[in-house]
């Protein structure tokens, strides 16, 4: 019988013998994956081979492209991959305007350099707002049609043949005339040394023969084989494992605290104060743990939050009855409902959402007088980097950070001040630097450390005259987690645009529209959370729109084609998703539809939900239909399986998920009381990709917004019973 | 005292605590780290590893319990069932951020190898222990019917 090993592909046992290869040969550097110096145990177990086959040598074409001797060609991936899929989708845009094989095609993750591997949507180095595509579609294209130049540039002179009469495809080098042919790898090296180009001509669409089509993932063999190493997975010689016993309270700090029985605790080896709180260091997890529960601390709540989720909800609720600063402000929408007669007013409440990501933060530091080294799933390397710096007193430049694979971000992982990497940081400057730390958060510790997507409170009103909306007010009270950060550029006017986006820019055609903001201010830290101000934009905006329909008297569906004329990509997706929904077929008694559109982080995505609520109100979402927009779709396969992941992570919220809080204390620990969506409640879904020649855009969040309106929307059709308050819960339940 | 049971076919014997985790004991004694920490109390099941073929959530299998028994990791699995099922998972690439997927592997291959053709319910009674955060709930499923109609010789 075959050891699953056995069944992987070439490449991944290829990396982990060039790593082996280049210990025994003394230490030849090449690029060699995406966790470079980690030293997995798995690995390190790993016997060396007593002959050492020859190393590959690796050329680097640019700060993105290197094609070994080996004929593997490495993409530099500056993004984090927390599941997006973006080192399989990187690598398909070099390997396109490089005419590679994709079978030779691996990746790497980039170091930590603003300089080199900016994205400059942020002006850092980072992931996020669904940017990755979009950032790297051009640069990309020209680092693999520069390669591709060098390549040919390089075979023209060995074959001493005119450049323009070879031709390259998958992977291979050829002049028809002489008869001549050679791989990537034979020139690769002579390749290196040319002077690239600062033009190099790309490729026409329409000669495109890998984007588009659907590549195989690069990282699915690691991932189902246990041989990914992920943070967790990190071991160094000498490494202390660490946990953190932190404020139970926001803005909380320590008093004082005894750790005489803590350090008793076999295993444990120190206890240490940081400003985040008290650190146990031990020879394990399980030890450290222990150790942590031994602690007796005193807490000083002097400047903490000590409000809870319904006196917060009420404190913004009462911001409501007051004008907010203006977001957006077309004709006169104030005087439509103030002085209007028939006005449809409804008001939404949102909780705090953890982002509740399968592996939970943790990090691996190791200090030294001149150094300190990360290994984490980094998500803003360069405010990570800065960071590190600041605690320890080095330049960014001596901060070396080595990104790993993380177990999902959702926005997790990009922090302003990067709470938990910082933690790990300081922690090893308090051991002063004796020993690797791996930082490693319990469920309790993730799901209770804040960050949470912001509790909000909107307000709605509304006005419909002629089978259309006349006006509409949204005015929100929410609190900012831009304010104070690295990030506070992006509010603006005293509106913080990451809250109200997915709410100004309503695409309807409404003369009279106003969207108005109170920044409230609370002491629990907020954070981006998949699809940031969407989440709660998105369902109010859709929610609002189906209940000025039934005012109206219009199908939501055919209001929304009449007043989204002008919006051809918002149009087309919305009639798709309709069509192949069978929107306006008869449904079995129980069912119902409902639909939705939003668009987020510029793609479109409309969404169609099929619920069957049962006689005692309980229900379910049967099917999903989705039509999405993202440009070119690089692969389709990852931009389906990118909606499917925001439809479960939406629908999980709408259904279920709430952090709150009882007097400043935040009563879920773990997944028995925050929780997520399980796959018997998970829908069919189907996806359906608009054909597109526009800019690729990203995928990672856009297929969230959509989903619980749909869903809200359906289940109003089947019940007559609107969802105001999130998540819906048992709300509907009649018995 | 030392307790002894068989790793992947292979006896193994570990001086630690009686109360240790047995994914504690795995990733960190053993030095076997496909076996991932999601929860700490059984709640999502990317710890799951089999105990005499059967799943188990090893965060909350205390090492004491494991002597004499013979336990399977990601690493060690293999058969009919668990070949399927990765080539199933491969094939359709199920995985997106991937930390759960081993125990979604391990529970899926336990599904299998008792019952080789399930059904919808049966694939929800038994992968509704392992949560997945990006939502690759609808690839599981497809995937365990390939991977099924693989084993029942109709693909």
């Amino acid at each position: 019988m075959k050891k699953l090993g056995q069944l992987r592909p070439e490449l991944p046992s290829r990396r982990q013998f060039i790593k082996t290869a280049a210990l025994a040969s003394g230490g030849f550097l090449i690029g060699c994956g995406s966790e470079p110096a980690s030293t997995p145990v798995a690995e390190a177990s790993a016997p060396e081979p007593t002959v050492a086959p020859p190393v590959p040598i690796e050329a680097e074409f640019n700060a993105f492209v290197k094609v070994g001797s080996d004929n593997v060609v490495t993409v530099v991936v500056k993004h984090l991959d927390k599941g997006q899929g973006i080192t399989t989708g990187l690598a398909t845009i070099v390997a396109e305007e490089l005419d590679a094989d994709f079978a030779q095609m691996q990746t790497e993750f980039a170091p930590a350099d603003a300089k080199v591997y900016v994205n400059t949507a942020f002006g850092v180095q980072g992931t996020g707002g669904s940017t990755s595509i979009a950032n790297s579609w051009m640069q990309l294209r020209q680092a693999g049609a520069a390669a591709r130049a060098m390549l040919v540039e390089a075979a023209a002179a060995a074959w001493s043949v005119p450049a323009a009469e070879i031709t390259v495809a998958k992977g291979m080098l050829s002049h028809a005339a002489s008869g001549q042919s050679g791989s990537f790898g034979e020139f690769a090296d002579a390749a290196g040394k040319l002077t690239p180009p600062a033009n190099p001509s790309l490729k026409d669409p329409a000669d495109f023969t890998l984007i588009g089509t659907r590549v195989q993932r690069l990282d699915t063999p690691g991932k189902t084989s246990g041989e990914t190493v992920f943070t967790l997975d990190i071991q160094r010689d000498g490494m202390l494992e660490a946990v953190v016993a932190h404020p139970p309270r926001f803005g909380g700090k320590v008093g004082s605290f005894d750790a005489t029985a803590a350090k008793a605790v076999p295993g444990v080896v120190d206890v240490v104060e940081i400003p985040r709180g008290i650190a146990v260091l031990a020879d394990s997890y399980w030890s450290a743990l222990k150790g942590r529960q031994a602690l007796t601390i005193e807490w000083d709540d002097s400047g903490a939050e000590m409000r809870g989720s319904a006196e917060l909800t009420e404190t913004y609720r009462a911001a409501l009855a007051e004008p907010g600063e203006i977001a957006r402000g077309d004709g006169d929408a104030t005087a439509a409902v103030e002085g209007g007669d028939d006005v449809l007013s409804l008001e939404f409440e949102f909780p705090f959402l953890a982002h509740a990501t399968m592996e939970p933060m943790d990090c691996v530091v190791e200090l030294s007088n001149d150094q300190c080294e990360i290994w984490t799933g980094s998500q803003l390397q360069t405010v990570d980097q800065m960071v590190a710096a600041g605690i320890t007193g080095l330049t960014p430049d001596k901060v070396i950070i080595h990104t790993h694979y993380a177990g999902g971000s959702f926005g997790r992982r990009a922090v302003p001040d990067s709470d938990y990497i910082a933690e790990a940081v300081m922690i090893a400057k308090a051991i002063g630097g004796r020993a690797p730390v791996k930082l490693h958060w319990s469920r309790e510790d993730d799901m209770t450390a804040g960050r949470y997507r912001p509790l909000s409170v909107h307000r709605l009103e509304g006005t419909v005259a002629d089978g259309k909306i006349d006006a509409w007010r949204h005015r929100m009270a929410i609190s900012s987690f831009l304010k104070g950060s690295a990030f506070e550029a992006m509010i603006q006017n005293g509106v913080d645009g990451s809250a109200v986006e997915g709410a100004r820019g309503l695409p309807y055609a409404i003369p009279n529209l106003a969207v108005e903001q109170h920044l409230m201010e609370v002491g629990v830290t907020g954070l981006w959370w998949r699809s940031v101000g969407h989440t709660h934009n998105g369902y109010v905006t859709e929610v609002f729109f189906d209940q000025l329909a039934h005012k109206a008297g219009v199908d939501p569906y055919e209001l929304r084609r009449d007043l989204l004329k002008d919006k051809p990509r918002h149009l087309a997706v919305l009639e798709l998703a309709a069509e192949k929904a069978g929107w306006g077929t008869p449904l079995e008694a129980g069912r119902a539809r409902g639909i939705a559109v939003h668009e987020s982080f510029a793609s479109f995505v409309a969404e169609v939900a099929e619920v069957t609520v049962k006689d005692d109100g309980s229900f379910s979402v049967d099917r999903v239909v989705c039509a999405v927009d993202c440009g070119v779709a690089i692969n389709p396969d990852v931009v389906a399986a990118q909606m499917e992941g925001g439809i479960a992570y939406g629908l999980s919220a709408f259904l279920r998920e709430a952090v709150t809080l009882e007097e400043g204390v935040v009563q879920q620990r773990n997944f028995d009381s925050y929780r997520p969506l399980r796959i018997n409640e998970m829908p069919a879904v189907e996806v359906h990709i608009v054909p597109s020649g526009e800019a690729p855009t990203g995928v990672g969040e856009p297929g969230l917004p959509p989903i619980a309106p749909a869903v809200a929307n359906a289940l109003f059709a089947a019940t007559g019973k609107l969802v105001t308050t999130l998540p819906v819960a048992d709300q509907l339940k009649t018995a | 005292m030392a307790i002894e049971f068989k790793l992947n076919g292979e006896p193994r014997s570990v001086d630690a605590a009686p109360d240790k985790p047995l994914l504690w004991v795995i990733r960190e004694d053993l030095g076997l780290t496909g076996t991932k920490f999601g929860c700490g109390i059984a709640q999502c099941g990317a710890c799951t590893v089999h105990l005499d073929g059967s799943p188990i959530r090893a965060c909350s299998f205390p090492l004491a319990a494991a002597a004499g028994r013979d336990i399977t990791t990601i690493e060690g699995l293999e058969g009919p069932a668990a070949e399927a099922v990765v080539a199933a998972w491969r094939e359709i690439d199920v995985v997106q951020c991937g930390y759960c997927q081993s125990g979604q592997i391990m529970s899926a291959t336990a599904l299998l190898g008792q019952n080789p053709a399930p059904t919808d319910a049966d694939i929800d009674g038994a992968m509704s222990g392992n949560l997945c955060r990006c939502g690759t709930y609808v690839r599981i499923r497809k995937a365990i019917h390939d991977a099924s109609d693989k084993l029942e010789g109709k693909a």
